[in-house]
């Protein structure tokens, strides 16, 4: 399994990763080197075994749908690189 | 003072041989004297003092009614949120994030009566088994400090083996509690998974975080882990089960309990010197009374593979709520908001975790889904039921907890796989959600210490910290200390 660096960048732009040819380049040989890792999967017949998502396969709890928290919002807004009037500011997406 | 066990500790402050202020202080100024193991991110002296002083009015006070805990210093791995204190998880990314709130094992801890005394340094995001991939540096290994502690717990446990604290936090994804336990010589138990919440705990792969104790001893982590465990509504993996008394059980005799040993986990890839102080580990137990018989994990060398697909892919899912938005850190400079995204997430990650992070994207990717994410899945299936197998013919499994000792700082840096290979007896743990834990079993040929790995039926912590316990009480590498730090 060859990762080439034009699959790093699809890879990185998915994972909004900023990237450059350097870069890539570098990921390119190492994630190759990984996926060679993870093919040792398939020494293995895994058909007819249910996938498992959870160590123990238990269910996610759920619980009523009430109100049990506070509304902190001031407090988690403080902490923001940018909020002004209780909103978080970004760069301008509609023109 | 340092020498203490957690329970003479608790006497001493009840007896007034000594203050929680003291004793806090003199922690303080051994963290300060020590500062060149980089085992600490943040020091929270006044924190700590102003906790000990109320510890030790509620001692003056009430002390009957108190948490034997009360007035005890520890360290908490900078992964845990703490409300009003910088929370990095190693990571340029939360570089500036003051938690507004605490996790859970937090908040029962600081309940507990316990003083924290800072936040210990790991590797970024808990990626790593060397602590090397911390923004903050490396740690080192008290026991040879050009060596390695381990990772990612590698602060917590360079903390608690040279006596900058009596006992520490940790988590453990793959190995992350129990890697760096055998590297420093220290016990590190990670209970069954749901046992500790993750509330607040900075999640890495949400169905294999665990979080647990690095102690000196068995008693000492049963302790703090008892205060830790329960069921939490604020975490959905939360286990309802009720959680046994730790303690009042590490004293039964361990007569009778047969011992797993996987014919897997004792062959060609461990290294002589280790093996060997596995087999006499081994050997002092049966001594005691316990019986041995040979049991099969045919599938757990493929561990590996299959956690090196799970858990990168949950990273991916969970650190994409680090966009620069609305906590973290955000790029000075940029063109528009994909740029801010893509800025910001490639100045405030590390090398590994953007690794991790395109691994699981690519995983998780049309066209490669089923082929490695589901396939990892059903093999994490097979593992698991490799264990439960296994556990019809005994009562816990043993092992060693690493194929080698501490390695040379930077020796595996530019070769992730060697680094992955670290956790190749502790990650079929995670997968199958077991509970596991290292303790002392002697020194290899360099003088560093070896791990012996015992893990457990699912929930049941009771059995391997019963047998964990009778072999400290019969053997003494874990009352070893780090030359130059007595």
């Amino acid at each position: 399994m060859s990762i080439t660096p034009d699959d790093i960048n699809h890879i990185a732009r998915l994972a909004r990763l900023k990237t450059d040819d350097e870069k890539s380049e570098f990921y390119a040989t190492q994630l190759t080197r990984i996926m060679d890792l993870v093919e040792q999967m398939n020494q293995v017949d895994t058909d007819g075994i249910e996938p498992m998502s959870h160590p123990q396969d238990a269910a996610l709890r759920l619980r009523e749908d009430v109100v049990t928290r506070v509304n902190q919002r001031e407090e988690y807004q403080a902490i923001a690189p940018d909020a002004e009037r209780g909103f978080y500011l970004v760069p301008k997406v509609i023109e | 003072m340092q020498e203490k066990t957690l329970s003479e500790h608790a006497k001493s402050l009840r007896s007034g041989e000594y203050s929680s202020l003291e004793l806090t202080q003199h922690y303080l100024d051994r963290i300060e004297a020590h500062q060149s193991l980089n085992a600490f991110i943040s020091v929270t002296a006044e924190n700590a003092l102003a906790q000990a002083k109320r510890a030790d009015e509620a001692l003056q006070n009430n002390a009957e009614n108190l948490n034997r805990l009360t007035g005890i210093p520890l360290a908490q791995k900078d992964i845990f949120c703490t409300q009003g204190v910088l929370t990095s998880c190693g990571s340029k990314m939360l570089e500036n994030f003051i938690s507004p709130y605490d996790a859970t094992i937090v908040e029962r801890l600081n309940q507990s009566g316990m003083v924290m005394l800072g936040k210990t340094n790991m590797d970024e995001f808990a990626m790593g088994s060397s602590n090397e991939t911390s923004y903050y540096g490396p740690v080192r290994n008290p026991w040879n400090t050009e060596t390695v502690p381990g990772g990612s717990s590698g602060g917590s446990a360079s903390a608690v083996a040279a006596r900058l604290a009596p006992v520490a936090t940790a988590s453990d994804t793959g190995g992350s509690i129990r890697q760096p336990a055998a590297f420093c010589g220290l016990t590190g138990i990670k209970p069954s998974y749901g046992r500790v919440s993750r509330y607040g705990m900075i999640a890495f792969a949400s169905s294999l975080d665990q979080a647990g104790v690095l102690s000196r001893s068995i008693e000492d982590g049963a302790m703090v882990l008892q205060a830790m465990s329960g069921f939490d509504d604020r975490d959905s993996t939360s286990l309802q089960a009720q959680v046994p008394d730790y303690t009042s059980e590490l004293s039964q005799s361990i007569k009778g309990k047969t011992i797993g040993l996987p014919k897997e986990f004792f062959g060609d890839g461990v290294a002589a010197d280790t093996a060997d102080k596995i087999q006499q580990a081994i050997r002092q137990l049966e001594s005691m009374g316990a019986k041995t018989i040979e049991v099969e994990l045919p599938n757990s060398a493929l561990g590996i593979p299959c956690y090196y697909v799970l858990a990168p892919a949950e990273a991916s899912s969970n650190l994409s709520r680090f966009d620069g938005v609305r906590f973290g850190h955000r790029a000075k400079e940029y063109v528009d908001l994909n740029d801010m995204y893509e800025q910001s997430r490639a100045e405030g990650f590390g090398d590994e975790v953007q690794r991790r992070i395109m691994i699981g994207a690519y995983v998780l990717s049309s066209g490669y889904y089923d082929a490695y994410y589901i396939k990892a899945q059903r093999l994490r299936r097979m593992i698991a039921e490799d264990f439960s197998k296994a556990f019809e013919k005994c009562d816990l499994i043993a092992g060693p907890t690493t194929p080698s000792t501490a390695f040379v700082l930077g020796e595996n840096n530019d070769d992730p796989i060697a680094m992955y290979l670290n956790d190749i007896f502790t990650n079929s743990v995670n997968l199958a959600g077991l509970p596991g834990l290292s303790v002392p079993a002697g020194f290899d040929q360099k003088g560093l210490p070896v791990g012996l790995h015992l893990i457990g039926k699912y929930l049941d912590e009771s059995t391997i910290l019963n047998v964990a316990h009778q072999y400290q009480m019969e053997t003494d590498w874990h009352l070893q200390i780090p030359g130059g730090f007595a």
